[in-house]
């Protein structure tokens, strides 16, 4: 059961895929940008990773359609004929994709049960948790407390990336407030 | 604007469910899955729902862009602050073990819960301001 509906989803997802390439319309490729971020939650949901599969929903799904649409909002709708000839992008995500399957080979049979990692580490994190943290979700205590500098780490790149993308649009709105000022002092005067 | 009275009504009804639901994702992360990160999120997409409904300007007179832009720093400080805390307790930053001195798991229950609203302030603020930047700039 669990392989036919991961079929389904890996299927659905190839099929947006192909779909978010050919379309030119930009609204619609948006949409089929949230479709695959739900089906991609789907496929996380089924993988057993629910925190992420939560995470990539409410990210991938929501805000980021949220703020492309706002995007959109500012420019057009149909996405302009590629100046260059798509064989150079095509090459390298070829080669790059070969290379990422090739990297999967090297990698353990998926849910195996004796592989590094569900034996040493792991497996300490999963007897360690109560008593040391008394919080039954191990993500959490891993996350919050064992690994407490990387989640710091993580909040502070969310900061700065906020930071980084307010400085930039902040600026180039106070640009063309001071150039439509300028414009009404000339006009005036 | 004025004919979408049913999109306005089923959106004034699932706003405090989403509310609801991103604080329990949030206090609930000790048990269920979630925690600051989503919560963080969730609580800003039920704001800039809010947002595509009534508009930038509304939703700007319940959450105020400088109160927001504070905010993104102050979710950093908070989680930094736990770790500076726990140093002054005579611990390594960030062990909340310090944080109650006769019960170590407590103390660590404690650490994580103010650590994820750290991660909950940073996360939902800079959703909300990026969102705002965007939406501003369109007008």
């Amino acid at each position: 059961m669990e392989t036919f509906i991961n079929m389904v989803l890996l299927t659905l997802l190839a099929v947006i895929t192909i779909g978010v390439v050919r379309l030119r319309n930009l609204f619609a490729v948006i949409i089929l940008g949230g479709i695959y971020s739900f089906l991609m939650a789907s496929v996380l949901i089924v993988l057993d990773a629910v925190d992420v599969a939560m995470t990539e929903a409410s990210v991938g799904a929501g805000i980021s359609t949220v703020l492309m649409l706002t995007v959109l909002y500012m420019t057009r709708v149909e996405e302009a004929k590629p100046v260059h000839s798509p064989m150079l992008p095509l090459f390298v995500a070829g080669v790059t994709g070969a290379v990422l399957v090739y990297g999967t080979w090297g990698l353990p049979a998926f849910g195996l049960a004796d592989t590094p990692l569900n034996n040493h580490v792991g497996m300490t994190y999963m007897d360690l948790s109560i008593p040391d943290t008394g919080i039954p979700n191990v993500v959490t205590s891993v996350l919050a407390s064992y690994r407490g500098f990387d989640t710091l780490g993580e909040t502070t790149v969310v900061f700065t990336a906020g930071i980084g993308v307010l400085l930039l649009l902040r600026r180039g709105v106070s640009v063309a407030r001071l150039r439509r000022k300028q414009q009404e002092e000339e006009s005036k005067s | 604007m004025r004919l979408d009275v049913v999109l306005r009504v089923v959106t004034k009804l699932m706003l405090p469910f989403m509310l609801v639901f991103a604080s329990y994702v949030q206090f609930h992360g000790d048990y269920g899955p979630g925690g600051g990160f989503q919560a963080g999120v969730i609580a800003a997409a039920a704001l800039i729902l809010y947002a595509l409904m009534f508009g930038l300007s509304a939703a700007q007179r319940v959450v105020p862009t400088w109160l927001v832009e504070k905010l993104i720093p102050l979710g950093v400080m908070i989680y930094a602050g736990t770790g500076v805390v726990s140093l002054f307790l005579h611990e390594n930053f960030l062990n909340y073990s310090a944080l109650s001195h006769h019960h170590p798991v407590h103390g660590q229950e404690w650490g994580v819960f103010t650590v994820e609203v750290g991660v909950f302030v940073t996360v939902s603020s800079t959703m909300i301001a990026i969102f705002y930047a965007f939406g501003g700039r369109g007008r």
